[in-house]
């Protein structure tokens, strides 16, 4: 019982964090539209409802019932790793923050900023091979040694892994489809590569999930979990492919004409 | 990008032959097509496939997810490249349909040969007369190749 009751205590203070840097971001997002409209014309109403879904889904998966149950359940984990590691960045993807931070920002501190965005480590992490790796390399990581078991008794690592979730994603979804305009650019056929080996290596761990279950969870809640992980992700991963191949038509229309 | 670039990308992209543009389109379809019945027919509503069998070797396993991967990406891929196609007004039927065949069945040899049988993937459905089944997959993928590549060698004399 005092077991779980310190359980929750962390549980409580980690995703308040969690909720505060959402709630900045979401702040930062909404002040730089109101800038913005100030000085050009409206900011796109599309991009800014999906500002606010990719960070309300973060954020149920992180604050709330959904994320105090995915303590105990694998299955509502799972949910919540959907949420915060596909559906909310590729709904960050969509709402281009960067070229309203862009927008945003003066002549001078936008060029620092483009440099910023053009330093090496930057690039680095954001290469699609790169980005894969740290996107589902961290979840082979995650659920085949004992860190998911651990995650749940150090609240720090609980911490870092959510945020490591939720960023690795988006570097991931960033690095496939350019909404924003990228620093480096790479070519169709080569990002539909290696985005098909990571959708494949999210597909097999979720199989491998199905057979041998994570430490400290029941081998029943790890079948349920390895399916909600193959399936809900195959929606996700469909909506990127439309999303990539959208990309790829209209390019090729201006290539035709 | 630069004005000239682009000239020259427009260039190889028109002379690049259509003929090829429109087998693909139909090869990507069509493997998506048979990935996508099997999940949704063999899988979701009879249940005969399994989600895993206890057999399924290592290599089993890798070859299931990358080829669940790439049907998704080239079922759709293959369907922005026929809008494409049906955009420029370049759209061959016989030789897209060839193409959604060949596909086809290539991927269902693949998968009732070597996904089934030698990396024990899962099987067609778990009864004592399974080779029955593994019979009838296999020939109808054969036939679905066979007329594919009628399709396809008819398309080339008629040029349509």
């Amino acid at each position: 019982m005092s077991m779980e009751h310190i359980q929750h205590v962390h549980v409580n203070w980690t995703s308040f964090v969690l909720l505060m840097l959402f709630f900045v971001a979401f702040t930062a997002y909404t002040a730089a539209v109101a800038r913005s409209n100030l000085h050009y014309k409206p900011w796109p109403m599309s991009r800014y409802i999906c500002w606010i879904i990719g960070m309300l889904t973060a954020v149920s998966a992180v604050f709330g019932p959904l994320a105090l149950l995915a303590h105990t359940n694998f299955s509502a984990h799972m949910v919540c790793h959907l949420l915060l590691g596909m559906i909310s960045p590729l709904f960050v993807a969509l709402s281009t923050p960067i070229s309203l931070l862009l927008r945003t920002l003066k002549v001078n501190s936008a060029r620092r900023f483009v440099r910023f965005l053009k330093c090496r480590p930057l690039r680095f992490v954001s290469h699609p091979l790169t980005a894969s790796v740290l996107n589902v390399g961290g979840l082979w990581a995650l659920y085949t040694t004992n860190i998911y078991r651990d995650m749940h008794q150090y609240p720090i690592l609980y911490l870092v892994i959510h945020v490591h979730i939720w960023l690795a994603g988006l570097f991931f979804t960033v690095s496939i489809i350019y909404l924003d305009p990228p620093s480096h650019r790479h070519s169709f056929i080569f990002r539909a590569g290696v985005f098909v080996l990571a959708f494949s290596a999210h597909a097999i761990l979720s199989k491998y999930i199905y057979v041998h279950s994570p430490a400290g969870v029941t081998q029943e809640q790890a079948e349920i979990g390895g399916m909600v992980m193959y399936y809900g992700g195959d929606v996700v991963e469909i909506a990127l492919i439309c999303v990539f191949c959208w990309q790829w038509f209209r390019r090729s229309k201006v290539l035709r004409y | 990008m630069s004005t000239r670039n682009i000239q020259n990308e427009k260039e190889t992209f028109q002379s690049r032959s259509c003929q090829s543009r429109n087998l693909w389109s139909g090869i990507l379809i069509g493997l998506g097509l048979v990935a996508f019945i099997d999940e949704a027919v063999f899988h979701q509503l009879l249940h005969w496939h399994h989600f895993f069998d206890k057999s399924t070797l290592a290599i089993g396993l890798i070859s299931d997810g990358l080829f669940h991967a790439f049907s998704w990406f080239s079922s759709i891929g293959g369907m922005f490249l026929l809008a494409e196609l049906r955009t420029s007004n370049v759209w061959k039927p016989q030789r897209w349909v060839g193409g959604v065949l060949l596909g086809g069945g290539l991927f269902q040899l693949y998968d009732g040969i070597i996904q089934h049988k030698l990396m024990q993937l899962h099987q067609i459905r778990y009864v004592k007369h399974v080779f029955v089944y593994d019979l009838l997959w296999n020939v109808i993928a054969a036939a679905m190749i066979v007329l594919g590549v009628i399709f396809i060698t008819r398309s080339m004399k008629g040029n349509r």
